[in-house]
Parts: structure tokens; C-alpha cells; sequence
């Protein structure tokens, strides 16, 4: 797994925020266009391109991209 | 009354292994019906068998998302006065990331394969006259729809539309065509599924009864339809809801 490409991906899940705003260390939940729709796809997105199954209890415990980064990492 | 008994009904039951298939199991024995049930996993479909008051029943475990599943089932059975089946799949996924391969597992496991066992049944004359077809759909497709669902949806409705066309096909035969259509029942495929437990909790206060239906529930609904009571509705979807769709 690599960070850029995750990130690059993380962000392919929104249309209206900006690219340079994801970082490892944003707090996506924050995002103003954060919403439960963008929830989903980041684990659809999860599950299609890293075959990493994540439940919504352990997307809850992730606040910045880089610990959700791990996380996935960690179940990989 | 005797009118709502299955007794000296014969009726097959797919899907028993566990959920609303083997609710439905459990309640149309008590119901007086000889059954034959059928379900993946033999273990949990055992289990089911042990739960079943009566006598004559049979158990047989096969994997309907192969023809070949529903080609063996079908010889098994003896002649029935009615089926509901159960089989079905949810995996929440958005448009964007849905690939052939979604489409065919989720239309083949909710949709074809029903389709195949209905017309493998009748087609070895397995039905017998002023039987009754139950399809266990949903109100997902039909009179509503979730966000990620719409494979789920397309494969609930498509049974909807089956069971309209049979049940006109197949009425000069007395056979019998309804759907059930719950809302969110409280099963293992929801347990298991992608949604938080917070999510589930708040999603029941939408529901003007506050709670999810009960598996045993939708087997009432099926036992009206599988018996005499229901001797003149064909081609109906009855919505089980707790009037979630009132709104």
C-alpha cells in the first residue's frame, strides 16, 4: 500500500473539495463536504481497490486519512 | 380456524437455514404443514429441521445460486400445494464502484435463481392445482429505495414483476402469485451487514411502529398466503412495514 495513491483515491470520493486539502493528516470528518454518502464510498472504495472489508465501527475509530490508512494496512 | 391451517399442505420452504426462511419453517409446521426445507448450510439447516413440530418432514441442503443447486432440489421434492422462497444477498454498494461481476451475483442469487426453480418446478409438474407461490421481496425496490441498494432494489423488483406475470399465467390452473414485501426485519443479514448499530437504532425511529419486524412476523404473512384464507388474492405484494412508508 502506498500513501499517495490512497490519498489520491480518498479524494476521488468528493467533487467539490479541493485536491490539496488531503493530506495525511486531515481530519476528514471535518470536511465540509464530508457526509454519510461519502462514508460509503470511501468503504466501497476500500473494499474495491485494496480487498480490505472495513465495518462501519472500525471507520468510526479512523479521524485523519493516515489512520485510516493504517487501519487498512493493518487488516491487509 | 381451520381455514388459516396448513395441515395436509405440502409446502417447500428455500432459504431455511436461518432468518425469515427459517421463521417461516418453524411457524407453517406449527401451522399443521408437511415441509420440506431447504437451505446452504446443512449444519444450520439441521438445526432448523430439530426446531419443526410434526412429523414427515424433510430437510435437503443445496446451494441455489447454481442451476445445477436448483436442478437437484427440485428433484428431490415431492408434489407441493405451495413454496415461499428466501434466498437473498445485501451488500450496500455505491454505482460508481459496481462492477459485472456485482451484478450477476446479486441479480443470480435474489432474482434468476427463484426464477429457475419456479419454472423447474413446473415444469416437472411439481405444482399441483389451486397451489400457492410465495416470493419473499421487499419493500426495497417496490415502494422505496436506499442509497447503495440499487442492485438489491432492481433484483426485488424483478421478482415483482415475475410473480405478476405468473400469477396470470398460471391462475387457469388455480396456482396461486404474491410477494411479501417487509420493511427491515431483524436478522443475522442485518447484523452482519454494513451498517452500524447506531445507524440501525436511528433508522427504526422512521418507522411509525418504532421497531424493525420480527422474523416470525413475515412467516404469518406467509402462512395466510400459502392457505385457504387466501384462496382469492393472486398477483398482490403484501407490504409488511410498520407503516415506514406512510411517509
Amino acid at each position: 500500500m502506498e500513501m499517495n495513491e490512497f490519498i489520491k483515491n480518498f479524494a476521488n470520493q468528493f467533487d467539490d473539495t479541493d485536491a490539496n486539502e488531503f493530506i495525511p493528516e486531515t481530519l476528514f470528518r471535518e470536511l465540509e463536504e464530508w457526509s454519510s454518502l461519502n462514508a460509503l464510498a470511501v468503504m466501497n472504495m476500500i473494499a474495491k481497490k485494496y480487498a480490505t472489508k472495513l465495518t462501519p465501527e472500525e471507520m468510526k475509530t479512523a479521524q485523519t486519512i493516515q489512520e485510516l490508512f493504517d487501519l487498512v494496512a493493518s487488516k491487509k | 380456524m381451520s381455514v388459516f391451517s396448513l395441515k395436509n399442505k405440502t409446502i417447500l420452504i428455500t432459504g431455511a437455514s436461518s432468518g425469515i426462511g427459517k421463521a417461516m419453517a418453524i411457524a407453517c409446521a406449527q401451522a399443521g404443514a408437511t415441509l420440506i426445507i431447504s437451505g446452504r448450510n446443512k449444519e444450520r439447516l439441521e438445526h432448523t429441521f430439530t426446531m419443526l413440530e410434526g412429523s414427515n418432514h424433510l430437510a435437503f441442503a443445496t446451494d441455489l445460486s447454481t442451476t445445477q443447486g436448483v436442478k437437484l432440489l427440485v428433484d428431490f421434492v415431492p408434489k407441493i400445494d405451495g413454496f415461499v422462497s428466501n434466498a437473498g444477498i445485501v451488500e450496500p454498494l455505491l454505482l460508481q464502484f459496481i462492477e459485472t461481476s456485482d451484478i450477476e451475483k446479486t441479480l443470480h442469487i435474489n432474482a434468476i435463481s427463484v426464477i429457475e426453480l419456479t419454472r423447474l418446478l413446473l415444469q416437472e409438474k411439481k405444482i399441483k392445482k389451486g397451489a400457492s407461490l410465495v416470493f419473499t421481496s421487499s419493500i426495497n425496490g417496490n415502494k422505496c429505495a436506499y442509497i447503495g441498494s440499487s442492485l438489491y432494489a432492481a433484483s426485488k423488483a424483478m421478482l415483482t414483476g415475475f410473480m405478476k406475470a405468473i400469477a396470470l399465467e398460471l391462475a387457469p390452473k388455480g396456482i396461486r402469485a404474491n410477494t411479501i414485501e417487509p420493511g427491515m426485519i431483524e436478522t443475522e443479514l442485518l447484523k452482519n451487514s454494513d451498517i452500524s448499530l447506531e445507524d440501525l437504532e436511528n433508522d427504526k425511529q422512521n418507522y411509525p411502529l418504532k421497531r424493525y419486524g420480527k422474523p416470525e412476523e413475515v412467516a404469518y404473512a406467509a402462512i395466510f398466503l400459502l392457505s385457504d384464507a387466501s384462496s382469492w388474492t393472486t398477483g398482490t405484494n403484501m407490504l409488511l412495514d410498520g407503516g415506514y412508508t406512510l411517509h
